[in-house]
């Protein structure tokens, strides 16, 4: 048997805190935790995606959630995944309008190319659009230059900008997969927030080549995506986990506020046998009178000034 | 390569086994094992396996695991405060670096620390011995710097071995091992030289195989841990047996999911006859009164069959 190079266990970033710079460490307990608008304890804020799957996008180098997987011409999952943007979608304005929701909205490009109708309902309504790349086939990665993904991030934001007169100031990787580079090119394109790291119960301040960038903890393992299209787990038991994760961070809210995100994909939850989930969902976390509808942009202000 | 890892005898979970008693006329041996992790942004590779799944940096993995650290370790700790119920930490030693303050909580609550490598994202595939034999001093050395306590239990990180690592074990006077999943009760160990015993550490409870293989419903999970704990209760009114639960902060440490283990400890402890151990105390126990009648009874079988 092959043996390895001793340099397989020299540790060269084994010392305190992080093995890399781009966030410091301090423990849970030593944090400062936010006061909300209102003394709210809980801060919720929904984060519905529009996307778009090229019919002849790749794999390349890992299956994208929701990509295609059967040989080409794949008609099935191009047409699936294009019913959130037809159908899903419209169904979510309705819950979303009945239970007073201000969703954030994380959007491809080519949907602003290709559907800039669909686009319009989200900024007549004043909702907050998070750039969400290219399309789907655009996917960031570790492998990826970095001129061509600065390209990547320059044509999304231009295209998001112009389409709705925002700022856009947040971002949404495809598939939450970054290069070493992203946080870098995102503030040097005027991006504030990223959506794409999952390891945090509040937004913490990620250091860039200029300035800070701000990480919203939006949440995977809640997703519609996660349990009900990568888990295949039930309705009900998506319902109850989100609500099970709303009820414990309001529950250790004592010491500060605390967020719940929701992320959810009109292609999954739009579908008509689920909308009533997403409905149950919201409607719970929305019951309570200490809870604060909050955007992403707003979200992130706040925290700027009570945590910097 | 061998066909049989030749580090263990058949040996029938009947009637003939000697029995096994636990102090105080306990049933069943609970101990639970929160496994304290560090993965790294950016691990060197090794031929059998790749450190993730995605091109680094995998943001997505990486920062699901960072989660353990930054925020829900104190979760699942105040848990077990709660039902009083001492951690076995399984320890990526490296942690004593980064974070050690984490490492502090555990050891102020007079927790035990057992050896999990250096890192989780460093295998021991393709080890030599030099070099394992420097994985396992460099454990040694720093947990007894860092608590004055020589570690008496080993489980290989990330599951990872050579066919040499329960010999290097015992000969480093390492008491217990939980790499082994053949039984429910402590079994010895063939090693070259001196006693190794084989503490049960349940794959089946453990939170990475539930909720990231088995892709369990958190809700279900206490169900699980309460059929496991049942019937091991029952059958240790005969012959004691141990229940071990393994935990990630990063899994079971989600809001939505620490219910299910509080509401699973609520019932466990709930109950008479339980042994609330850790692996030391476990190994201990039974190096001390059923080391060695569980030999005399491997060696009566051995000759049983030899003259059948």
């Amino acid at each position: 048997m092959s043996t390895l190079d001793d340099r397989y266990l020299a540790y060269d970033k084994r010392r305190y805190g992080m093995d890399h710079e781009r966030y410091g460490w301090q423990p849970w307990p030593e944090r400062t935790k936010p006061r909300w608008p209102g003394d709210a304890k809980v801060a919720l804020f929904v984060v519905p995606s529009l996307q778009w799957f090229p019919l002849d996008m790749t794999n390349h180098p890992f299956e994208v959630p929701g990509g295609m997987r059967t040989p080409y011409p794949d008609l099935r999952h191009y047409s699936l995944r294009d019913y959130g943007n037809r159908v899903g979608f419209y169904r979510f304005i309705r819950v979303f309008e009945e239970l007073g929701v201000q969703p954030s909205v994380a959007v491809n490009a080519a949907i602003a190319e290709r559907y800039p109708r669909l686009l319009r309902e989200v900024s007549s309504r004043g909702w907050e659009v998070i750039a969400h790349g290219v399309d789907m086939g655009h996917v960031h990665h570790g492998e990826l230059d970095r001129e061509t993904e600065a390209e990547w991030i320059a044509h999304a934001l231009d295209v998001l900008r112009k389409a709705t007169g925002q700022d856009v100031r947040g971002w949404l990787s495809i598939a939450k997969s970054e290069s070493r580079h992203t946080p870098d090119l995102l503030t040097a394109r005027g991006v504030d927030y990223t959506c794409d790291w999952n390891n945090d119960d509040l937004p913490y301040p990620m250091r860039t080549e200029s300035g800070p960038l701000w990480t919203l903890p939006h949440p995977h393992l809640t997703s519609d995506l996660h349990v009900l299209e990568h888990f295949k787990q039930t309705e009900e038991s998506w319902v109850r986990q989100v609500c099970d994760h709303f009820d414990v961070m309001r529950r250790e809210a004592g010491d500060g506020g605390r967020l719940v995100g929701l992320s959810l994909h009109p292609w999954i939850t739009g579908q008509p046998h689920r909308i009533g989930a997403v409905r149950e969902a919201l409607a719970h976390c929305l019951a309570r009178d200490d809870v604060w509808m909050a955007t992403c942009s707003e979200l992130i202000d706040h925290c700027r000034d009570a945590l910097s | 390569m061998r066909r049989d890892p030749e580090l263990y005898d058949f040996c029938p979970y009947d009637d003939s086994r000697p029995q096994i008693t636990w102090p105080g006329g306990a049933r069943v041996a609970l101990w639970v094992a929160p496994n304290i992790e560090f993965y790294e942004y950016d691990p060197p590779s090794n031929p059998s396996r790749s450190p993730w799944k995605r091109p680094i940096p995998d943001v997505l993995h990486y920062s699901e695991r960072d989660y353990g650290n930054r925020v829900a370790h104190w979760r699942m700790m105040e848990v077990l405060d709660r039902h009083g119920v001492r951690g076995s930490i399984s320890l990526n030693v490296a942690m004593c670096d980064h974070h050690p303050e984490i490492v502090r909580e555990a050891v102020d609550r007079g927790w035990e620390l057992f050896s999990h490598g250096i890192y989780n994202t460093r295998y021991n595939y393709h080890l030599s011995e030099a070099q394992e034999r420097a994985v396992i001093e460099d454990a040694l050395e720093t947990v007894e710097r860092f608590n004055g306590e020589r570690v008496a239990g080993w489980l290989a990180p990330a599951l990872t071995h050579t066919e040499r690592t329960m010999d290097l074990l015992a000969a480093y006077g390492i008491r217990y091992t939980c790499d082994l999943f053949h039984d429910d009760q402590p079994q010895p160990v063939r090693v070259e030289r001196g006693r190794l015993v084989s503490i049960p550490y349940s794959l089946e409870m453990n939170d990475v195989i539930v909720y990231n293989v088995n892709r369990v419903a958190p809700r279900r999970y206490a169900d699980l841990l309460r059929a496991n704990f049942d019937q091991l209760y029952a059958e240790g009114a005969d012959n004691g047996t141990v229940m071990c639960i393994p935990l990630h902060a990063y899994l079971v440490g989600q809001a939505h999911r620490i219910g299910a283990l509080d509401e699973a400890l609520a019932y466990i402890t709930g109950h008479e006859d339980v042994w609330l151990a850790t692996g030391r105390e476990i190994a201990d126990h039974y190096l001390e009164h059923h080391y060695d009648p569980a030999v005399a009874h491997l060696e009566r079988l051995r000759a049983e069959e030899a003259s059948a």
